[in-house]
């Protein structure tokens, strides 16, 4: 397959272009900030990203979706990221129905992700940095569990219907084996999601689960065996992520090299003194690096090929430096402006900082690899 | 024939003829094969190895088969690659007129130019060098000085190339000339001649890395014959700046490393040890070459995307110089990891733990990467100017 976008996945683009451009450009999340919004998106951009298919994109045609793959999928997110614009799409339509495929838990929750009604959130992390270790605790009672522990950087969480919640039923909190994933609704109760606001506008929660009951058929997949469908969420989140984080540092940079071209100083465009040229350049290149390397790991999920995981890896790590390396270089070329909450380019900063910690920063990709490697 | 016979009858075809020794790692310069008029200096296997895949025009799979070609279209000719890079097999040929001369014969060159050089580059039968760079003409090239006066049916051409990769070694040179004193782009010719003919001389130069690869070389007065001139008389440059990309395309291969084995890694495990975890014992050695990794791995993913894109018409022209840029920049840092990780024993300049010094001068040898072929410098001003389209200085 070659390594560019065919025709059907252009005119995708194109369509998601188009929308999320119009209808969710930077005004629209400076808009929710401004109002202290406390859902964090628009749901009725979200209904409308169902009629257009959206929200179905990864979802078989047979159970009402697009049946298309991480390639279409990251066309959205990158949308998304060019125009920062909030939307729980990563996390539900992309993370949670990666995590659901192929399991029970599919025939109860496809038709609400499809139809725009539900939103799904993902209670993965336990601490600040994120980690392969799960100690949130899954004790069997009566004929389901009881969880007990907490969670954080769980974004929509406080308005999420469906939590996909990693809880450990045996072994210990380092242990590969002995977990299980659940598909808990938001209506659980002894469950309390806090909201914060992050640094980007957008909200997460904190999430404390004290002794919540789910019944047996929560479970998604296999009790202990929730590592599989785990990593097929992690594997999906952070292909998206990569594709989100390529938006956002594209858009930083098409500002920066635009703003190049208008600003003027000592009676020149900016953009001819070749101390910026030459960054600017250097910039384009590990963008477009980051491009392949997302590119790729899209197709070899697809494809089910083993070198996915890799793949995932490199291109998780790659978009972090590079984005952060758009976002550093998009604020120090627009000079004083550029620290001015009312030009766009610091929300670019914000936003990409956000999405490279979110699923595991640069380090963390890049000690998988090495760990993977041997060494 | 379908994807899979192709590739059937490839391994099949590879497995019979690529000669053992031919899948060994390529360790000094002496491994590798550059054909030529000479062929004293290959072995035996290497000259089989050259040979056999030049009768079927697979040292250049995707030429036309007419110009000694192997005629194979974008999806066999990356089948073929795959092939050769399961078995490790060595490049067959290096050759500047692979890489280079080839494509932009194919594109200016006449009938009679292609079929009288095309087929002797691909049967490695004749060695080319580039004489392009002048001691008052580097990156700025179209200064360049020597001359070529019209003489009815010949050039006659006088001046001095500098920089000239295995001029000593070649057997025709193509050569930017100035036709034109009084336009300076508009002023150049492209020309190929043979090293023998009378008046051409060379000196070696040396290199940090102790090896001489280059040359000075002087042409005093110099007979050319008309029908040697590529393209239009003062229109070199554009065959110059079409020949440039390719060699850019070329060069920016070096940042791919190769082959299935990781060199950089393992060297550190084996001079540095693991600790308690199983890890590299130099948390910050081991860090650097992790990022390092992800660099080179996405690079990979952008190389096969170039190449998709070049074949699908689809790659901006300025693409080469972005490749160029950021291939050779992160070879260079392969290797000052590779340093790091051999510590002392990557020092010693011919000994066994040095791999009879191919490590030290790989390591300089690698430094020329961001210079020939035009500096990184000059493709960030190309990128700048011709991608993000930012305002002339
Ligand atoms: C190993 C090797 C093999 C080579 N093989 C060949 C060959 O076979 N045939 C051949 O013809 N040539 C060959 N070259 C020559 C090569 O193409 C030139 O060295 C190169 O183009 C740079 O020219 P220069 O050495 O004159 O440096 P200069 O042009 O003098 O550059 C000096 C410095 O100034 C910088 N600089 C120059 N202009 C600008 C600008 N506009 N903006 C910013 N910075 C600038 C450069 O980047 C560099 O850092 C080879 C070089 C090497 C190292």
């Amino acid at each position: 397959m070659p390594l560019y976008l065919n025709e059907d996945q252009q005119m995708l683009r194109d369509a998601a272009r188009e929308f999320v451009g119009e209808q969710m450009p930077v005004a629209h999340m400076r808009a929710l900030r401004d109002t202290n919004d406390t859902t964090g998106f628009s749901r009725d951009h979200w209904k409308q990203f169902a009629e257009m298919g959206f929200t179905g994109i990864l979802i078989g045609e047979d159970h009402g979706g697009l049946g298309l793959g991480h390639v279409e999928a990251g066309v959205v997110l990158e949308e998304i990221g060019r125009n920062l614009a909030p939307s729980p799409f990563l996390s539900t339509a992309v993370a949670a129905v990666a995590a659901l495929k192929g399991t029970g838990a599919a025939e109860r929750w496809f038709p609400g992700i499809v139809s725009g009604d539900t939103v799904a959130a993902l209670a993965i992390d336990e601490s600040a940095k994120h980690r392969a270790s799960v100690a949130l605790k899954a004790e069997r009672s009566g004929n389901g569990f009881k969880l007990t522990g907490a969670k954080q950087f769980v974004t929509h969480g406080h308005v999420a219907d469906l939590l996909i919640v990693a809880a450990r039923t045996s072994g210990s909190a380092n242990d590969t084996d002995g977990v299980t994933l659940f598909a808990v609704p938001k209506d659980a109760a002894k469950l309390t999601a806090t909201p914060e606001r992050l640094a980007d506008a957008n909200l997460a929660a904190r999430i404390e689960f004290d002794g919540v009951e789910v019944d047996a058929d929560a479970v998604i997949g296999e009790v202990d065996a929730g590592r599989s469908p785990l990593d097929r969420l992690l594997r999906a989140g952070r292909t998206g992520a990569s594709a989100e984080l390529l938006g956002v540092g594209g858009g930083a940079m098409d500002m920066t090299v635009d703003y190049l071209k208008q600003r003027k100083q000592f009676g020149v465009p900016i953009g001819s003194f070749q101390a910026l040229q030459h960054r600017a350049a250097h910039l384009y290149a590990e963008m477009e690096v980051a491009r392949a390397a997302v590119l790729k790991a899209q197709q070899l999920l697809d494809a089910g090929d083993p070198k996915a995981d890799a793949a995932v890896s490199v291109a998780k790590a790659m978009t972090g430096m590079a984005t952060t390396l758009a976002v550093q270089e998009g604020v120090q070329m627009h000079g004083g402006i550029g620290m001015t909450d009312e030009y766009d380019i610091g929300f670019y900063m914000k936003r990409a900082r956000v999405l490279a910690e979110l699923f595991g920063d640069a380090n963390f990709h890049a000690d998988a690899l090495a760990t993977a490697a041997g060494y | 024939m379908t994807e899979d016979t192709f590739r059937t009858e490839t391994r099949a075809w590879l497995e019979a003829n690529c000669p053992p020794e031919m899948r060994e790692p390529v360790r000094t310069d002496a491994d590798v094969c550059w054909g030529g008029r000479d062929q004293s200096k290959l072995t035996q296997p290497q000259k089989d190895w050259m040979n056999r895949m030049g009768e079927r025009g697979w040292t250049v799979p995707d030429w036309p088969k007419e110009y000694g070609g192997g005629g194979l279209n974008p999806a066999e000719t990356k089948t073929l690659r795959e092939e050769m890079a399961r078995i490790r097999a060595r490049n067959p040929l290096n050759s500047f007129g692979i890489s280079m001369l080839g494509p932009a014969l194919l594109k200016y060159g006449t009938e009679e130019q292609k079929k009288d050089h095309l087929p002797k580059i691909a049967r490695g039968e004749i060695r080319w060098c580039q004489g392009y760079s002048e001691p008052n003409a580097g990156s700025d090239l179209a200064s360049l000085a020597t001359s070529a006066e019209d003489k009815g049916d010949h050039f006659l051409v006088n001046g001095q190339k500098v920089w000239t990769s295995y001029a000593d070694y070649a057997d025709w040179i193509f050569c930017l000339v100035r036709t034109d004193k009084t336009n300076k782009h508009n002023g150049i010719s492209f020309v190929l001649f043979d090293m023998a003919t009378p008046g051409v001389s060379t000196k070696p130069i040396l290199l940090i890395s102790g090896y001489s690869p280059f040359c000075e070389t002087f042409f005093d007065d110099v007979k050319v014959p008309k029908e040697n001139l590529v393209g239009t008389l003062n229109k070199g440059w554009d065959v110059a700046k079409y020949l440039l990309g390719h060699e850019r395309e070329m060069i920016s291969g070096m940042g791919l490393g190769g082959g299935s084995k990781n060199p950089l890694i393992e060297g550190a495990l084996a001079t540095i040890g693991v600790d308690h975890d199983g890890k590299l014992a130099d948390p910050l050695l081991r860090a650097q070459i992790a990022q390092f990794e992800v660099r080179s791995k996405a690079f990979a993913a952008m190389s096969e995307r170039f190449i998709d894109e070049l074949k699908a018409g689809k790659a901006h022209p300025a693409d080469p110089s972005m490749m160029k840029y950021y291939g050779t920049e992160l070879n260079k840092s392969r290797h000052e990891l590779m340093m790091a990780a051999g510590g002392s024993d990557a020092l010693e300049w011919d000994s066994d733990r040095s791999d009879g010094g191919a490590a030290p001068r790989a390591w300089l040898r690698t430094k020329a990467n961001s210079i020939e072929g035009g500096t990184s410098e000059v493709q960030l001003n190309i990128v700048a100017k011709r991608i993000l389209e930012l305002p002339g200085a």
